[in-house]
């Protein structure tokens, strides 16, 4: 029972961190490893987390587009693997269709909301900051609601039901989910990296990939020579030296990347 | 006006404190507006006493507001100084104020953006999700103690850099050191992400190419182990041709994943993160590609392109 209550705790944190994208909860690596703990099945937890995390690299809410949900996406498949003993491979497949429904979710919240903010105007006018307020919180709640309602429903579904429903799925169907969750990530990569490629910006991708045959190199290593080589092209950059550079280099006429120095 | 009103640190770590909840009345038609006036309200408390006042500065501040979450801290700073010296009788309209949140929270979300969903979430991230996979717990911890220290550092300062600074700093914010603080971590993001996607892309295509018998001549002679025969001077003569590169079975497979390693390892993620982006760019939904992903997986398992 205790379990019950305090994943139903973690299921508010996530659903309130999925609007406010500050503190995180709603990420995998961190809902699915607290669900894992307080349900007494923490290696599963952490290892759904690790995995949802790399499909969930790139999903991000820009402007006004809302991103496919990570809340609901990794408490409700946590809990099917921590609480119902499904496989963390399925837990894995069912945690995209989730994320799809608790888009729908957020977009539904989105849209009430509208109605609250209506009621922080008439409070607005009365010079109530008491009223704004609770207006603001009421809506952060509906937020937590929408994914701490859905994962009680889950909770309430005898695992046997949830079981022999998993075990129907033909064996093609599940095998083919995993093989498919393997590769899906790259569309989260994709995401990422339409976000930042420019033209001055490409070679360091393929420069990644190179180096990531290196097998002895690991990902810190990475990240050091990911961040030498930024700083270095910070400092190399004409575009940041503007003034710097307008002394030397004037003896080279000719050379096109003298050219561009000397313009700037 | 007797004495000047001035916002004490208490007022601003409070207003810091609050703009982390910016986005839970995030709503279809004015965005971010009611955060907004919350995060504001304790300054507003300060400055304003009567109710008109109150009215007006709420008034005011549920216009329609929308910007990355965490650069709302400068323009959060740089409104807090309008408003205190609006309250201590400076000339300074309700249009001058929506006027310096509208002007900021375009450029600044556009410089968040790649800094925090782009970069140091999927770095940290990443590091995160492969100790995780190890079994470590001090994926998730240092995940959330990382993510979260540098979030709420960059909020204070940031914020109070806005209120110090006043509306000068968009002009340092969105120009010289911010926008090399974009490239930097721009930089450092795609770096990651050509890392990644060869090492984390999972796609195995044990399809038989082809069948070739091999030789007899090219074979390991398994007769010096076998009958009896086992003798160490026999094992040494077999390991001998099998480091002579003999073949171990009597026929030589090739499958569609030693013809891919041997163009270049991770060429099939590769060409798959770029049919992506190429969809992304023709406006189709991440959840579609996803979907459609799931059934190309579905399928080729049963046709036997794709293993496990």
């Amino acid at each position: 029972m205790l379990a019950v209550i305090l994943a139903l705790i973690v299921a508010f944190f996530a659903g309130m961190e999925g609007i406010l994208d500050q503190f995180q909860f709603h990420q995998p690596i961190i809902a699915c490893s607290l669900i894992g703990l307080v349900t007494g099945h923490p290696v599963e937890g952490l290892l759904l987390g690790g995995q949802l995390q790399i499909i969930a690299l790139g999903w991000m809410n820009i402007g006004a587009a809302v991103a496919p949900d990570a809340a609901l996406a990794s408490v409700a498949s946590a809990i099917l693997v921590c609480m119902k003993g499904s496989s963390v491979s399925n837990g894995i497949a069912l945690a995209i269709p989730l994320a799809v429904a608790g888009q729908v979710l957020t977009i539904l919240v989105r849209s009430i909301t509208v109605g609250l903010a209506h009621g922080a105007d008439a409070q607005a006018k009365k010079g109530s900051f008491r009223g704004v307020e609770v207006m603001h919180l009421t809506a952060l709640m509906l937020q937590g609601l929408r994914i701490a309602l859905p994962a009680a429903l889950i909770m309430a579904v005898p695992s046997s039901a949830v079981m022999s429903a998993l075990n129907a799925i033909p064996d093609v169907i599940t095998k083919g989910l995993a093989v498919a969750g393997g590769f899906i990530v790259a569309v989260g990569y994709a995401m990422v990296i339409n976000m930042m490629a420019t033209p001055q910006i490409w070679p360091f991708f393929f420069l990644g990939f190179a180096l990531a045959a290196v097998s002895e190199l690991n990902l810190i290593a990475m990240g050091v020579i990911g961040l030498v080589i930024a700083l270095v092209y910070l400092q190399l950059s004409p575009q940041f030296n503007k003034s710097s550079n307008n002394g030397g280099g004037s003896s080279n006429g000719g050379d096109p990347i003298d050219d561009i120095l000397n313009d700037y | 006006m007797a004495e000047e009103i001035k916002l004490s640190r208490r007022d601003r770590i409070s207003v810091w404190w609050r703009s982390q909840f910016l986005q839970a009345s995030w709503n279809y038609e004015r965005m971010q507006n009611v955060g907004w006036a919350y995060s504001m309200i304790p300054a507003l408390k300060k400055l304003y006493k009567n109710k008109d006042d109150r009215a007006a500065a709420l008034k005011r501040h549920l216009e329609f507001f929308n910007t990355h979450p965490y650069l709302a801290a400068p323009i959060l700073g740089v409104e807090m100084t309008l408003e205190e010296k609006r309250a201590n009788g400076a000339d300074i309209d309700d249009a001058a104020i929506q006027g310096v949140k509208i002007g900021m929270m375009g450029p600044l979300a556009g410089v968040g953006d790649p800094i925090f969903w782009g970069t140091v979430r999927p770095v940290i991230g990443a590091f995160a999700a492969s100790m995780a996979l190890d079994q470590n717990w001090m994926g998730p911890i240092i995940f959330f103690l990382a993510w979260n220290i540098i979030r709420m550092a960059f909020l204070w300062y940031t914020q109070e850099l806005g209120y110090k600074q006043g509306e000068n700093i968009t002009k340092d914010l969105s120009g010289g050191l911010m926008q090399r603080i974009t490239t930097g971590a721009s930089i450092l993001g795609m770096f990651i992400m050509g890392v990644l996607v060869p090492r984390w892309t999972t796609m195995h295509f044990p399809m038989i190419v082809s069948t070739v018998k091999v030789d007899p001549k090219g074979q390991v002679d398994f007769s010096h182990v076998t009958g009896g025969n086992a003798t160490v001077d026999g094992i040494r003569k077999v390991i001998g041709q099998i480091q002579g590169g003999a073949s171990v079975t009597p026929e030589k497979t090739t499958t569609l994943q030693n013809i891919f390693d041997q163009l270049i390892p991770g060429l099939m993620p590769l060409l798959l993160t770029f049919l992506c982006i190429w969809l992304l760019r023709k406006k189709v939904s991440p959840i579609v590609i996803i979907f459609g992903l799931f059934v190309v997986g579905i399928l080729g398992y049963w046709v036997g392109i794709f293993g496990a």
